[in-house]
């Protein structure tokens, strides 16, 4: 009885300080390193270029060759509810599959506890129209973004993912989705950005010092491109590029990221 | 006397020396006074002598496209007012062919878009699409810009241009635009007439009253377009390109294409998006009596219940009279935008 009284004691001191630990004071004009991590996967497996191979609610097996999509825009809400909305000049990045060191974007944000994400999948219009002189890193149509831009229908590519399906009658069974679309410069077409939101509390929020970095792991799966709203079949739809169908297949991609924990 | 008559003879040739001069000598850009304000956004970026300079280079420069051969004055010859004359649709490296005909480039500082579809809102950002388009440069963007870092001459034109030998995206296509922008044609027997320098004659008198009463209201002076993408009731061609509608997805630009300039119009054969038409007379023929009813047609070409612009043979005559008034010599021959 004794011992069990003393080990319940050990027990509240041992929390009570684990707690004292985990509220921390943020000196909100310092700032700490966020990373945001796209672990893209499929269902659940990891996802492999070019060797894995998945099969959609279509019931068509496919391989993936190539994958690469835009995020912009990050703001981030504190648990206090304020927000803090990462300077655009230094938010687009372009997650690269094949580039491993493209997935885990790193940005600056002020201390603080974070339980809120929201960033935008693809350019925002305004950066889609903007002068040439401002469209550099990863924007630059000579750069990274070559193969991420139309320059016959001038505007950015959101979000490419290419690969083989044995249903495809393209040529080499081939099937591409090219998605893009802001909403039109001279005249309104789609509007295939999409913002993205997604609460941190139940997972984990972001605690962030400047001497103490904490990283955001999403888990992004490209299956949900196939498997949505509407189910995409390879076979009836191998390339799409600028077209209605496009819209279909931003509003199932748009439930492929979720929270999975966050490394403090 | 002697020496007066002298004085004289050495005052002409000055004046001839002068003149020969004036087309070759930069100055700048200005908004001829029958105009109305330009587009483009020159204050993003400023003409300047170099970068007109650097801008022409690169214009008539063949190490741009992937194999050294095609510049981009290869389809835009200053001769045909900067189209391809003789092709329906342009004809690009290792002979390809494209889908659409070569448009001019000229008057572009009036341009609110670029392309038969409007595709590109920006002049900045047209030249990507030739130097990319597989069939027409087949290079990549930074393969242009590792050629120009590596050549002999164009890091200092960049520095005299921009300031510093950098040589980036956005100053490549800035000197490309500046060149495009000084391609201005208002040097017409029209120009004159509307600046009172000249009078039409009596056949080009009627024509111009023909064109105001049929084909102003697409073709709207001085300009002779109103930028607009209209559908002109032509039959879709073999590869069923629908123009707008690939741009905007609407049902409603199903087969608008933007109406063309009429300037220069002797030099740009052929006409329409894909060529189709080789001469002018063709061309009136079609909107006499070719002209096809479909959803989209303009509702310019349905007048009264009645589908195309009706003209007799000398209507016709009269009309082609005025159009020829917009041909400008000047600016085909003008030294200052040819390759040099």
């Amino acid at each position: 009885m004794k011992y069990t009284f003393l080990s319940l004691i050990v027990l509240v001191i041992f929390f009570t300080s684990c707690k004292k630990d985990i509220t921390p004071e943020y000196n909100s004009s310092a700032t700490g390193q966020l990373s945001v991590e796209f672990d893209n996967v499929v269902g659940n497996q990891d996802l492999q270029l070019n060797t894995g191979v998945y099969t959609n609610a279509s019931g068509e097996t496919f391989k993936l060759t190539l994958l690469k999509y835009f995020v912009s825009n990050f703001i981030l809400t504190k648990t206090d509810g304020t927000t803090y909305i990462v300077p655009q000049d230094s938010c687009y990045f372009l997650i690269d599959e094949s580039s491993p060191n493209t997935t885990i974007p790193k940005l600056r944000v002020p201390e603080g506890e974070y339980s809120k994400l929201s960033f935008v999948l693809g350019v925002d219009s305004l950066r889609n129209t903007v002068d040439i002189s401002k469209r550099t890193g990863v924007l630059d149509p000579a750069g990274t973004a070559a193969g991420m831009y139309w320059s016959w229908n001038s505007g950015y590519i959101f979000f490419k993912m290419e690969g083989t399906s044995p249903v495809s009658t393209q040529n080499g069974n081939i099937f591409q989705y090219h998605i893009g679309l802001f909403g039109g410069y001279t005249a309104p077409t789609i509007n295939n950005l999409k913002t993205i939101t997604l609460d941190l509390t139940a997972r984990g929020t972001a605690k962030i010092k400047a001497t103490k970095s904490a990283n955001i792991h999403l888990l992004v799966d490209i299956m949900k491109v196939f498997n949505g709203t509407t189910n995409i079949s390879i076979a009836k739809n191998s390339v799409v590029m600028v077209s209605p169908f496009s819209a279909t297949i931003a509003n199932n991609y748009v439930n492929m990221f979720s929270h999975n924990h966050t490394e403090n | 006397m002697k020496l007066k008559i002298l004085i004289i003879i050495f005052f002409l040739a000055g004046i001839v020396a002068c003149k020969k001069e004036i087309t070759q000598v930069f100055a700048g850009f200005t908004k001829p006074d029958i105009f109305p304000t330009p587009v483009y956004h020159f204050e993003t970026n400023p003409i300047t002598e170099a970068g007109f300079v650097l801008g022409r280079k690169l214009f008539y420069d063949a190490s741009l496209s992937a194999n050294n051969t095609i510049s981009c004055g290869f389809c835009h010859i200053q001769t045909s007012a900067f189209t391809q004359h003789g092709h329906s649709v342009s004809h690009g490296i290792f002979d390809s062919l494209g889908v659409r005909n070569t448009p001019p480039i000229m008057n572009l500082a009036w341009s609110p878009s670029f392309m038969w579809d409007g595709g590109i809102p920006n002049l900045d950002l047209q030249p990507i699409a030739p130097i990319t388009n597989h069939i027409e440069m087949g290079n990549t963007m930074d393969n242009v810009l590792t050629t120009l870092r590596q050549s002999k001459e164009y890091p200092s034109l960049f520095q005299k241009a921009f300031g510093s030998s950098e040589i980036n995206t956005a100053r490549l296509l800035k000197a490309l635009s500046q060149f495009m922008l000084m391609c201005v044609s208002d040097q017409s027997k029209y120009d004159s007439v509307m600046r009172g320098q000249a009078v039409f004659n009596t056949n080009e008198n009627a024509g111009y009253a023909l064109f105001k009463a049929n084909c102003a209201v697409c073709h709207k002076e001085p300009l002779f377009t109103d930028y607009t993408f209209r559908n002109n009731g032509l039959t879709p061609n073999f590869i069923n390109d629908m123009g707008r509608y690939d741009i905007t997805l609407q049902e409603t630009d199903k087969y608008k294409f933007k109406v063309p300039t009429l300037r220069n119009l002797q030099y740009t054969a052929p006409y329409m998006h894909d060529g189709r038409f080789l001469t002018l007379d063709a061309v009136l023929d079609f909107y006499d009596h070719e002209v096809q009813n479909n959803p989209n047609l303009d509702t310019a070409l349905r007048k009264n219940g009645h589908i195309g612009i009706s003209l007799s043979s000398s209507e016709k005559q009269q009309l082609v009279a005025f159009l020829q008034t917009l041909n400008d010599k000047v600016f085909i021959e003008n030294k200052l935008l040819s390759e040099q």
